[in-house]
């Protein structure tokens, strides 16, 4: 049986700058989050990843503009005005952002950065408060939790302050997390850590989670679900087991190809030539078309739907077939 | 070789420099304003409608009409055409309270920045002294003890402004040390003097011109208040800040007197700080 | 709060410092060209009568003595006599010392009333209509000087206009308030000038700022965001700019008491230069270095007290 929705996405649109000619970061986005699920979100920076995000939560105001559906629980959050939009903010759906260095205020305690959030969305008395403040650094792995509320974010370590962003962005147990490369920022030996702690605390919370990421193997590590990401567009998502073991979109499989995977030593990896469009020169059709290695005429101009496969999969392509024939030729070759 | 000599500014690159300089309004107004005010300086006799010290009894305190557009003064003399008459005093206090400054502030700066040590830290407690003082404050004091005058306000705002050209300097100089082509310098034998001047402070020298530029400013404003106070030029040389003292008398009866000549300190002032923001903005290293 | 220790490590950094700035102010009547014994002597004095006052001065004991000397009696509160006004110059200088302090602290007000509100303005729509408005309006204003805005104010608001007095001084606070109004805008003119520069970068940059987005991600009213999280962290840096303009505050209040005719400590220095009046020259260069030392120091108990980080050491 599966898992009702609590997050519905649809067409989500997101633009800066001018109104006559804007600049696109985000372009007809549409995917779910089921509760308790967690979904990766995957793409290069600039694909508009963590731009879908704040757009969720509406903090991309006032300088961006947001279009579009994004329903939570049945409610189109777009729609509501900032006061409403506060209340579901940090209580409901909370967020924790990829560079704990800069994301704390320096200049406040950590029991402080707690406490406002539980001042914003409990009732908690001060004492309570407190106490709810040492639970929750304590649920997120920090020694001597109670006596480190007084302490300010630079006498924390980087990973430490992961850990203390975490426990306030779940002071209010939120159903649903939205992080934002939560591990790209620390030390390997750390993420590792950080990812498990995200993972088993979404498990015991029973919290859904959108996880951006553009590492395919956090992903293969923690995701229900993914959603590939490029130029501020979808153009593949599944299950997760189905989407890397199966890649469909050439862009998803150049990624999964330059990852090194069970392969011999000093075998050389795929690389996706080019760098991603600038937001003021993307293509009318496909975003992927000027790196894609089977891009025809056609790409350039039409812009590929988001079309269903079978498995509740789907992708958004001109030429699966030839994509399909190139990769598996590249790897006959090995 | 090449990792040591300098990207020296080739013609193509001041030619790619100047125009993105021209295509910015900032140093566009501040450049005209400039080129205006030295010609004004340069050429007093040639701009200047009326002789600026010819009395006109006939045409005593009027107020700003089409003859006078600055009005006249208590003698009739034209006030436009003295305030012109002024430029060249301010332009020079704007050039000579700076540029020993400049050249005192930048060669110690590089030097106490390229060694360090012992010389460096005496260095920064005579700073901290020396801005202990409000800088009009200690300037007076110079002044007072020097007498009033031109040459004497010089060397009073440069014995107290130079320590912020070599505050400056010093910082750039270090953060250049720290560079590879400094140690590569090193390596290969050459000289500190050939190190510090060839090679580091062309690299450093950027910002200081920058504040250069504002500090030419501040030193109108400073001058002009020397002299409006007393201890700056003395009448009857035309000076702005003299030329307003002169009106303060008749602040009731002719303003003009003394709020025109303000108008030159400002246009000038302002062309100054243009440019000086300007040139930040251009030569700022590009990239977040 | 700052420790006690760190306040106390600060004050003994000083010492040194204006042990300095002690020299420099012996050395300065001392040592440049110009005898100040000739200087401070009538025109017509006798050779004797010029030995009679270098002596009374102690200027005909060896440099080392004197400077001791000086310290000493410095240490002691005794900054010697002013010779216009024929009292010791401490005594002097302390009658006249709250109006210059008063004013000082006026104009700081005023000016951060100014250009705090159009500060955040400016910063709200960075590069709008509003912002170049304002930064080109006080673009102009930093390149008057305080005497030029003294007298601008005072032929438009206090002569034209009747709005204010011209000059002089209150009796009471709010009479002090009302009085010295023109002279104390004179100066905040032009340090708000320099508050609004720094303060609308940082608030642009502090806007912008991971911290502040997590704070609003977190739900947090647009009040606590605005003033917990952007205006504190805004602040700093503007603390720092603030107290380090102190001398400029300064160099205008003297300026300005001029212009107003302000019976402060700047027009007191002025009077004493125009008189040769050498200890009260040396006392009150003293007395704003002991001003401007002061501020410093408060300043970086603010600062500390504001960024954790700047506590250790």
């Amino acid at each position: 049986m599966e898992k009702p929705v609590v997050l519905a996405v649809r067409d989500l649109r997101t633009e800066f700058g001018p109104a006559a000619h804007p600049l696109v970061a985000v372009d007809g986005v549409s995917f779910e989050v089921r509760e308790g699920e967690i979904l990766g979100l995957v793409g290069e920076s600039g694909s508009g990843k963590s731009i879908t995000l704040r757009s969720i939560l509406g903090i991309v105001q006032p300088r961006g503009r947001v279009f579009g559906q994004i329903l939570w629980k049945g409610r189109d959050l777009a729609a509501l005005d900032e006061t409403r939009l506060r209340a579901v903010r940090g209580r409901e759906i909370a967020m924790i952002f990829q560079e704990p260095m800069s994301s704390l205020n320096p200049l406040l305690t950590v029991g402080l950065q707690i406490e406002e959030n539980l001042l914003a969305h409990t009732d908690l008395d001060a004492r309570a408060r407190k106490a709810r403040a040492v639970e929750l650094l304590d649920m997120v792995g920090i020694p001597a939790a109670r006596s480190r509320l007084g302490d300010y974010p630079h006498e924390f370590s980087g990973g430490m302050r992961q850990r203390v962003m975490i426990a306030i962005a779940l002071a209010s147990n939120p159903r649903l997390l939205l992080a934002d490369e939560p591990t790209t920022a620390l030390d390997v030996t750390i993420q590792d850590q950080i990812l498990r702690l995200i993972q088993s605390l979404a498990e015991e919370l029973g919290m859904a989670m959108i996880l951006v990421t553009h590492d395919m193997a956090v992903v293969a590590e923690t995701c229900d679900r993914v959603a590939v990401m490029y130029g501020g567009r979808l153009c593949e998502t599944g299950e997760t087991a189905a989407v890397i073991g199966d890649a469909r979109h050439p862009y998803t499989l150049g990624l999964l190809r330059s990852i090194p995977r069970d392969v011999p030593p000093r075998t050389p990896l795929y690389s996706i030539p080019g760098a991603p469009p600038a937001l003021s020169a993307m293509p009318a059709g496909c975003a992927f078309t000027a790196r894609c290695p089977v891009a025809g005429s056609d790409c350039r101009d039409a812009r590929p739907p988001l079309a269903a496969l079978s498995g509740g999969r789907h992708v958004a392509c001109h030429r699966l077939p030839e994509a399909a024939a190139f990769f598996s030729a590249r790897e006959a070759a090995r | 070789m090449s990792a040591v000599t300098l990207p020296a500014a080739r013609p193509s690159r001041l030619k790619a420099f100047l125009a993105r300089a021209f295509a910015k309004p900032a140093f566009v107004t501040g450049f005209a304003i400039l080129v205006l005010s030295l010609a004004l300086a340069l050429f007093p006799g040639v701009l200047a409608p009326y002789d600026p010290l010819a009395f006109d009894l006939d045409a005593i305190q009027q107020g700003p009409s089409l003859a006078h557009l600055f009005g006249t003064d208590n003698f009739g003399r034209d006030m436009l055409s003295r305030v012109i008459w002024a430029y060249s005093v301010d332009m020079q206090m704007a050039f000579f309270a700076t540029v020993f400054a400049l050249l005192i502030g930048v060669t110690t700066g590089a030097i106490v920045g390229y060694y360090g040590g012992i010389a460096d830290m005496i260095f920064g407690r005579c700073v901290d002294a020396i801005i202990t003082f409000p800088f009009l404050v200690l300037v007076i004091a110079i002044v007072a003890v020097l007498g009033p005058g031109l040459v004497n306000m010089y060397v009073a705002i440069t014995a107290v402004n130079w320590v912020y050209y070599a505050r400056l300097t010093r910082a750039e100089i270090m953060a250049q040390k720290a560079n590879d082509y400094a140690a590569a310098g090193r390596v290969l034998g050459y000289s500190d003097t050939r190190i510090i001047f060839r090679h580091l402070l062309p690299n450093a020298i950027s910002p200081v011109i920058v504040y250069w530029m504002t500090d030419m400013a501040l030193a109108i404003l400073l001058g002009s208040s020397l002299g409006y106070l007393g201890l700056g030029a003395q009448p009857p040389a035309a000076e702005w800040g003299v030329l307003i003292a002169e009106g303060r008398n008749f602040l009731m009866t002719a303003w003009w007197m003394s709020l025109t000549p303000g108008i030159a300190i400002v246009v000038t002032g302002l062309g100054f700080s243009l440019l000086g923001d300007a040139l930040a903005d251009l030569l700022r290293p590009k990239g977040r | 709060m700052p420790s006690l220790s760190y306040l106390l490590a600060r004050l003994v950094q000083i010492i040194p410092t204006f042990l300095l700035v002690m020299v420099f102010i012996f050395l300065i009547v001392r040592l440049l060209p110009g005898d100040p014994a000739i200087a401070m002597a009538e025109a017509k004095a006798t050779d004797a009568q010029i030995e009679q006052i270098r002596r009374n001065l102690g200027l005909d004991q060896p440099l080392p003595v004197q400077f001791v000397v000086f310290v000493k009696n410095t240490l002691t509160g005794d900054l010697g006599r002013s010779i216009m006004l024929k009292a010791p110059v401490t005594e002097v200088i302390l009658a006249r010392l709250p109006t210059t302090i008063f004013l000082a602290l006026y104009s700081v007000v005023l000016a951060i009333c100014l250009a705090g509100p159009l500060a955040f303005l400016a910063a709200a729509r960075a590069n709008g209509a509003a912002d170049i408005a304002i930064r080109s309006v006080f673009q102009v204003g930093l390149s008057m000087p305080v005497f030029y805005i003294g007298l601008l104010l005072l032929t438009v608001l206090a002569a034209k206009l009747r709005l204010f007095p011209v000059g002089g001084y209150g009796t009471s606070f709010l009479d002090n308030l009302y009085h010295l109004i023109l002279p104390a805008l004179s100066v905040a003119l032009y340090t708000s000038a320099i508050i609004l520069r720094n303060l609308r970068a940082s608030l642009i940059e502090v806007l912008d700022a991971d911290y502040v987005q997590f704070a609003r991600a977190k739900g947090l009213s647009p009040r606590i965001v605005m003033t917990r999280h952007v205006l504190r962290n805004a602040m700093v840096s503007t603390v720092t700019l603030l107290g380090l303009s102190i001398g400029n505050l300064m160099s205008g209040t003297l300026v300005t008491e001029t212009v107003f005719a302000v019976p402060g400590v700047g027009r007191l220095m002025l009077e004493a230069i125009f008189a040769r009046d050498y200890p009260l020259i040396q006392g009150l260069t003293l007395t704003f270095a002991v001003l401007v030392s002061v501020v410093f120091l408060l300043t970086d108990v603010v600062q500390s007290w504001l960024d954790p980080r700047l506590r250790q050491s």
